[in-house]
């Protein structure tokens, strides 16, 4: 048995991945990590448009901080985040831009003096400070009270991903590529690595660990129409669901994103509302205005992908061969713009499209795009219920999205909760309790099971095709678990994919290579995806309300008193055709920001009877302390800071808040 | 695996007649014993707005399922599909078939290890020219003092370095290099634009003493013979001309001086 021994595993080659990897290795401990692909190749670098970080540099930005995101936050959820853990992300994502800048990822800066700009289909001249030039800038995203989003140029999660691996590189941590994780050894209740197959030779490994994070992106491709890379199928998930110890929460929040282009599914980043763009018609017309008079096409991205397929629905929809699709027009934010600002969209429009964005409408229609759930961890990243297992990223459910997340907060997560995790790993590797028990005998158990399944699929008589199944699958969860669900349809989804998993257990290949064998690897992947798939659509069955991404015609209401819990879902024995749900609550008495209306989208919901309660004693200690800082108000209302490792508890300085000096209270620039 | 393929066959099509292609494949497996190389055909119908993505996805589901080739973004941007498409090194996800003949010759970007077919390990080359070059900022400070304002930078600068930090590593610049098929140690045109890149960056504190010592030979800088198919070739359209020819002449000066 072919066994490599390591202080901390991790899973997963993209941002969060390697900034827990590199957390880890700089306190000390030996890191490997894994990768299905080049680590440079991973999905982080198809975020586009942004990382969410309250710098508050460009004027539309001025006044934005830790609170203003962390209440945009908040409501992009719907009330579904944990909102401590949002309140750790919002203070560390100042410091993960900022580190990520003395790195050497190039972002687009500010230009003192006037410039023109396009806010609400009109063109404006703004002026940014002196004091701001040369600061990175920032452009506007939906759902957010200020322009917040960082970038460099629209290759945002490109820039990322290419120095976050280069300082993998030059740490010395070792990226093991073309791996793939089968299966998390464990004992119950402990986590010790994984059994991973090279994908070129079909060797099976087992690599020993105390810590392992699972850091392996999301789930897309469960859907058709997707803006997810091919390897973000969910399997990463699965392995901690497998174990039947670990918990996945929230699997039903599946968020759609607004501007796939059509009928590709490729994404065009929300850059291009946030910088002007608008969204119209079969008629031309600009429609979002009459939906969401507020935020227009900026409110989130639930809502306007909602919007989208109502307007489509109302027979306003572009007619094609294709199918029908809605128009984003970016022509008014001019040539000079686009070529510096939106460059990979109009590279994409070009290879794709054969369009030219400079002078045509794009063709869009929302995709699958982002996974909100994912392996349930506590505020360290932790696996609540199997220690030694942690996870971070869009793999983890954290759990600061909730129900919806806003653009450019999924790669500042990923930065922010691999620094984070990254330490409290290194704490967990730190205490001799954590320190290597296992036996072999467990590692060599854990391999034989998963090369016996390996020969089965090999040398089976099984007579069904991986990938009809897998495109079952997948028109399903389109067209019965998207943006738009029913009880019945939910039911049914949940019963043919319980039929699928049923024949995925009987697959036959035509292939039957034991290293690189693309059949094979469709063929093991798709049973972990349909249970991955199945916590989708059960959790979306049994919760009866409507809330950020998750939406029933047939419970149109978010469901306050009934709904404020997060869904938690493990498999507990192989055979079983459906995960064991469970809901753990969320306290509306420990909230800082009681539920409420978002600012955009539905405006009726049913209230918790607490929530009256607790914004009475919010607003009381507000009231109290109205001549105190914001940091003292914030502590009062909801303390946090120790639940951050200690490096990262400092206060961040901005242009209107120097660090040396105390805010008076007439600069406090809070919201009301 | 091809998702995109059955999102346009719920598609109602037009009358009009699609082409029949035929694409030749350079097959061979190391894997396998006893493969040997050879060119293997597949016709397909073409399909709207088919791309090479979608015809090998197709060709490997209905035809054959021992095809290799990778691919991951299917959106140009993660640099993992090049592959040799009609004898030009370009990015399979993002080629048209239509901006092709009916003909079509498909085969591994040279240079690189072969894992099998189409599939190559430009993974390991990149890594391994990374930690030769250096590939990252060498900062003046190791820890950096996150709760304070960044470091400023003229805007114009920063944009500057993205344009060539924008290189995806897809490596058809390596394969279409002549001193690459000559030289296995040289670093290619990826290499010498990272170079490039970190050498305009101001946080970066190495000199053109220590960019010399990375790059001042055959294997580096003064291997290119100035062929120039790295500039034709590179999707992403880097300046790959003229960023060669400033290292160049900055590290002769070195070397003189």
């Amino acid at each position: 048995m072919n066994v490599i021994y390591t202080d901390v595993l991790v899973i997963g080659g993209g941002l969060a991945g390697l900034r827990v990897g590199i957390g880890a290795k700089r306190r000390g401990h030996d890191v490997v990590i894994l990768s299905l692909v080049p680590a440079k190749r991973s999905h982080s670098c198809a975020a586009q448009g942004g990382m969410q970080a309250s710098l508050g540099n460009v004027i539309k930005a001025q006044g934005d901080n830790e609170d203003v995101h962390f209440e945009d936050t908040v409501r992009g959820s719907d009330w579904g985040a944990d909102q401590r853990v949002v309140r750790m992300f919002v203070n560390t994502a100042p410091k993960a831009i900022r580190e990520l800048a003395a790195w050497g990822v190039p972002w687009s800066r500010v230009r003192k003096g006037d410039r023109e700009v396009i806010i609400n289909g009109q063109k404006v001249t703004i002026t940014e400070r002196d004091e701001a030039h040369g600061l990175l800038t920032q452009r506007d995203f939906g759902g957010t009270k200020k322009w917040r989003a960082c970038y460099v140029s629209d290759g945002t999660g490109h820039a990322m991903l290419y120095a976050v691996s280069d300082q993998t590189i030059a740490q010395g941590i070792p990226v093991h590529e073309r791996m793939e994780a089968l299966a998390l050894i464990h004992d119950g209740s402990r986590c010790h690595g994984a059994i991973v197959r090279n994908l070129v030779t079909g060797e099976l490994v087992a690599y020993v660990a105390k810590a392992t994070a699972i850091t392996s992106g999301g789930a897309g491709r469960l859907y058709r129409a997707t803006t997810n890379a091919v390897i973000c199928e969910g399997t990463g998930t699965a392995l901690a669901l497998e174990t039947g110890v670990a918990t996945v929460g929230n699997m039903e929040a599946i968020q759609f994103h607004p501007t796939g282009i059509f009928p590709a599914g490729i994404l065009v980043t929300e850059g291009c509302r946030g910088d002007g763009g608008l969204l119209r018609d079969a008629d031309g017309k600009r429609f979002m205005p009459d939906y969401e008079p507020e935020k227009k096409e900026l409110a989130s991205r639930d809502v306007v992908s909602r919007r989208m397929e109502q307007h489509i629905h109302s027979g306003k929809g572009v007619k094609s061969r294709f199918g029908e699709h809605l128009w984003l027009d970016i022509t008014l934010l001019g040539a000079q713009h686009i070529n510096h600002n939106l460059r990979e969209v109009k590279e994409i429009c070009r290879y794709f499209l054969g369009i030219d964005p400079i002078k045509d409408w794009i063709p869009v229609r929302p995709a699958q795009h982002y996974t909100m759930g994912g392996v349930r961890t506590n505020h360290t990243g932790e696996s609540p219920t199997l220690k030694g297992l942690f996870a971070a990223g869009e793999a983890a459910c954290w759990d600061m999205h909730g129900f919806n997340r806003l653009g450019g907060n999924s790669v500042a997560e990923t930065v922010v909760a691999g620094m984070i995790v990254g330490e409290f790993i290194a704490d967990f590797c730190d205490r001799a309790e954590n320190d290597f028990t296992m036996s072999t005998g467990l590692a060599r158990e854990f391999l034989a099971r998963e090369q016996a399944k390996i020969d089965e699929l090999l040398s089976g008589k099984g007579q069904e095709d991986a990938n009809v199944i897998r495109g079952r699958m997948q028109d399903l969860m389109t067209a019965k678990v998207g943006i738009f669900r029913t009880g019945d349809d939910l039911a049914s989804a949940v019963e043919e994919l319980q039929s699928l998993l049923q024949r995925s257990r009987h697959i036959g290949l035509k292939y039957r290579a034991r290293g690189a064998n693309a059949e094979l690897v469709a063929a093991y992947r798709v049973q972990k995806m349909l249970k991955v798939a199945l916590c989708v659509a059960y959790g979306a069955l049994m919760r009866t309300e409507s809330r950020g991404a998750h939406f029933r015609e047939d419970f149109p209401r978010r469901n306050d008193v009934e709904w404020l819990k997060r869904t938690l879902a493990t498999w507990k024995r192989d055979g079983d055709s459906l995960p064991s749900l469970a809901w753990e609550p969320l306290d509306v008495m420990q909230m800082e920001l009681p539920p409420g209306w978002r600012g955009y989208g539905a405006k009726d919901y049913l209230d918790n009877p607490d929530t009256p309660k607790r914004a009475a004693e919010v607003e009381a200690t507000k009231a109290r302390m109205a001549a105190e800082d914001r940091w003292t108000l914030q502590e009062s209302l909801m303390p946090y800071d120790t639940l951050l490792p200690e490096r990262y508890r400092s206060r961040n300085e901005r242009i209107d808040e120097p660090l040396d000096r105390p805010v008076a209270p007439q600069q406090r620039t809070g919201v009301a | 695996m091809n998702d995109e393929t059955a999102l346009a066959a719920r598609i109602p099509t037009t009358a009009e007649r699609q082409r029949m292609l035929r694409i030749s494949i350079l097959r061979y497996n190391p894997q396998e014993t006893g493969s040997v190389p050879r060119m293997q055909t597949y016709e397909l119908e073409e399909a709207d707005g088919m791309t090479l993505f979608i015809a090998l996805n197709e060709i490997r589901e209905k035809q054959d399922a021992s095809l290799h080739f990778d691919f991951v973004c299917r959106a140009g941007i993660c640099g993992s599909c090049a592959m040799v498409i009609d004898g030009r090194p370009a990015l399979a996800c993002r080629t048209l078939t239509k901006s092709l003949g009916t003909e079509i010759t498909l085969a591994p970007l040279p240079v690189f290890e072969l894992i099998a077919d189409l599939s190559v390990n430009t993974g390991k080359w990149m890594r391994a020219m990374s930690e030769r070059l250096q590939t990252w900022v060498h900062m003046k400070e190791q820890e950096v003092d996150v709760s304070r304002l960044e470091a400023r930078m003229e805007p114009e600068l920063a944009e500057q370095i993205y344009e060539l930090d924008r290189c995806i590593e897809c490596g058809c610049c390596v394969a279409g290099c002549g001193t690459a098929r000559m030289r296995q140690d040289f670093v290619g045109a990826v290499g010498l634009n990272k170079i490039a890149r970190f050498r305009l960056d101001p946080r970066d504190v190495r000199s053109d003493d220590d960019y010399y010592e990375l790059v001042g030979d055959d294997a580096g800088v003064f291997g290119c013979m100035s062929l120039l198919a790295c500039h034709d070739v590179c999707p992403k359209e880097l300046p790959l001309s003229t960023q060669i020819a400033f290292v160049r002449r900055k590290m002769a000066a070195k070397a003189w001086g």
